[in-house]
């Protein structure tokens, strides 16, 4: 495994054996990719040893974007946590906020209205869409489509952000799940407006699709390259459109039923062969599918109240005990684990990331293939590094 | 056919490029600055202190409780609390802050303020061009660059601003209500005694010291 390293691996540093048995004569060449690198999503590195094009060992480094989150958390007060939050994973701002919202409530044993509850749903969903459009879209741009693809998906991610602005204030850094439902109530006119954006959702799936499926030079890229075995993936701990894509039938939508996701008709698209193909595939059936999860979701939302009537903002002290929520965010399983002592901070504040868990596998997928396909799978593994450092 | 993806990809950015020339909907760029989208009515950028009338220090309705300087997560706000008072919207006596800075480079625009204030004394601006070259003192703001008064917070925020109005407006109502039945009562109690005084049988005694006069 290339993130925990054997105490002889570190003791022989990078000069552990290669891990694919290098072919033909001469030195391997080692290169650092990132951190400042336009490919890794950020401030992430990759020592990767070369021989000729072919990958022979890679060493994922990350830290470069580590903020102290977790530490910050048991200093503050458990609402100080919840816009910190928001900048986990920045693209997916309301998961974050509910993975953590539902730990807090597990904790305090808090109930949520129906609709704070179907307004989660909302929200959770069209920010899988826009993530998945615009991962796909960063994905293209690394395999050199230069612009339009991402242009496309970011097009409609715009409208998506428009529709969280006007309900939440705030475009990316939402901030909006309270402990026991919802900050504010979204309004007719938001709802009508959503209901627009998401009828024209299918359109551009279609287009983007038009677009990308068929296209050769992608099925050239991205046919056979980066396979994650299910059973590696399994073991590994891997978990969202990753590990779907590998065929592992789990999805914590169907399988926990947090929330209220056994109301919903949707099916769980799962790949055949694991590689970035699949990756791709998956995720464009799951924008479909949420597009199916809105339109129940925007039809049978019920009047009523938004908070918990006995939940209250300040001073807000759970009883002692520890709680583990997790939600299916758009990269994968997302859990925020707590330990209250009955203070007002919490004990122990841990989060998940599925970003960081996924990435563990990358050398796994990386051997044996080109330099310019490892920037292709590391972009299909979809990794945000606010999340992976935290 | 080999290519037929990559001419069908070709056939929809045609598709695009074309209809931007036609459609609203495909030409979605804005050239900002010249062109600018109105702000959602929810926007929030950097929070304010709204004050009542037209003199920011005397209207200023915060009253230095330090509830938001508690709360806010990365504690970008700093209060001083006055010595003295100065009455408030419904003419109370209030603590007023000699000091109220808030550092918007460390301010993330979380609206946790707003939330906790329970004065309805801090609320989120709209405005985000606030590019300065002085990284310090220009981003540190104090409570004169906060002030903004409530016809601003109306024209920013109008139906927000308007529960808040509906809601103050409320409890200076029931405010004066209850001065008003204490001065009632008050006045009642006077003439109850008077009257029970007047009643009274008159015993000589020498009259008792009044109650608070001990400590003093």
């Amino acid at each position: 495994m290339s993130v925990v390293e054997t105490k002889a691996e570190r003791a022989a540093g990078w000069n552990r054996p290669p891990a694919v048995e290098p072919e033909g004569e001469g030195e391997l060449l080692e290169v650092a990719m990132g951190p400042h690198h336009p490919s890794t999503h950020g401030v992430f590195r990759m020592d990767v040893a070369l021989d000729g094009e072919r990958v022979v060992r890679l060493k994922p480094v990350f830290g470069y974007l580590h903020r102290n989150h977790e530490k910050i958390a048991e200093g503050a007060s458990y609402l100080a946590s919840m816009p910190y939050t928001d900048r986990l994973d920045y693209f997916c701002s309301l998961t974050n906020n509910w993975a953590y919202a539902l730990a807090v409530e597990k904790l305090a044993g808090q109930e949520v209205p129906e609709r704070a509850e179907y307004i989660r749903v909302i929200l959770a969903e069209l920010t899988r869409i826009q993530n998945h459009a615009s991962t796909i879209g960063f994905l293209l741009q690394e395999m050199g489509a230069s612009g339009t693809p991402l242009m496309y998906a970011f097009r409609e991610r715009e409208k998506i952000l428009d529709l969280f602005e006007s309900l939440t204030g705030s475009r990316m850094m939402c901030n909006y799940m309270r402990f026991g439902g919802c900050r504010v109530d979204l309004s007719a006119a938001w709802l009508e407006a959503t209901k627009k954006v998401v009828a024209g959702l299918p359109a551009f799936v279609d287009e983007f699709e038009a677009l990308l499926t068929g296209n050769e030079i992608l099925m050239a890229r991205c046919q056979g390259v980066g396979v994650l075995k299910p059973d590696l993936a399994v073991n590994a701990s891997i978990s969202g459109p990753m590990l779907r894509a590998s065929g592992v039938n789990y999805d914590i939508r169907k399988v926990d039923h947090y929330g209220i996701y056994d109301r919903f008709r949707f099916r769980v698209p799962l790949g055949d062969h694991g590689d970035v193909y699949d990756r791709y595939m998956v995720r464009v059936l799951e924008m479909r599918e949420s597009i199916g999860i809105l339109n129940q979701a925007l039809q049978e939302i019920p009047a009523g109240p938004i908070m918990d009537a006995k939940a209250k903002l300040r001073g807000f002290r759970p009883k002692p005990g520890e709680a583990y929520g997790r939600i299916e965010a758009p990269k994968g399983e997302l859990g925020f684990y707590l330990i209250s002592d009955g203070s007002p901070n919490p004990y122990r504040y841990r989060v998940r990331p599925p970003s960081l868990i996924n990435l563990t596998v990358l050398e796994d997928m990386c051997l044996g293939h080109n330099v310019a396909d490892v920037v292709l799978i590391f972009g299909s593994v979809d990794i945000v590094l606010g999340e992976v450092d935290r | 056919m080999l290519g037929e993806g990559i001419i069908k990809g070709m056939l929809e950015t045609a598709k695009n490029f074309a209809g931007s020339f036609v459609s609203e909907d495909r030409l979605t760029t804005v050239e900002y600055p010249e062109q600018r989208i109105p702000t959602a009515e929810n926007a929030r950028v950097f929070p304010f202190l709204v004050y009542d009338g037209s003199d920011w220090e005397a209207g200023m309705r915060c009253v230095a409780c330090q509830i938001c300087e508690k709360e806010c997560p990365p504690k970008c706000i700093y209060i001083e609390k006055s010595k003295d008072k100065k009455p408030d919207f419904a003419g109370k006596m209030q603590i007023y802050p000699t000091r109220f800075d808030i550092d918007i480079s460390v301010c993330m625009s979380c609206q946790i303020c707003v939330e906790v204030c329970p004065f309805e004394a801090i609320k989120m601006d709209t405005q985000f061009e606030l590019a300065t070259d002085d990284r310090f003192g220009g981003l540190l703001l104090d409570r004169r660059e906060l002030s903004k008064s409530n016809e601003y917070y109306h024209s920013i925020h109008p139906t927000e601003a308007a529960e808040v109005d509906a809601r103050l407006a409320e409890e200076k109502r029931a405010a004066e209500a209850k001065a008003k039945a204490a001065a009632v009562a008050a006045a009642q109690k006077a003439a109850a005694d008077a009257a029970a005084k007047a009643a009274a049988p008159k015993i000589e005694t020498p009259a008792p010291k009044p109650p608070d006069a001990g400590g003093q």
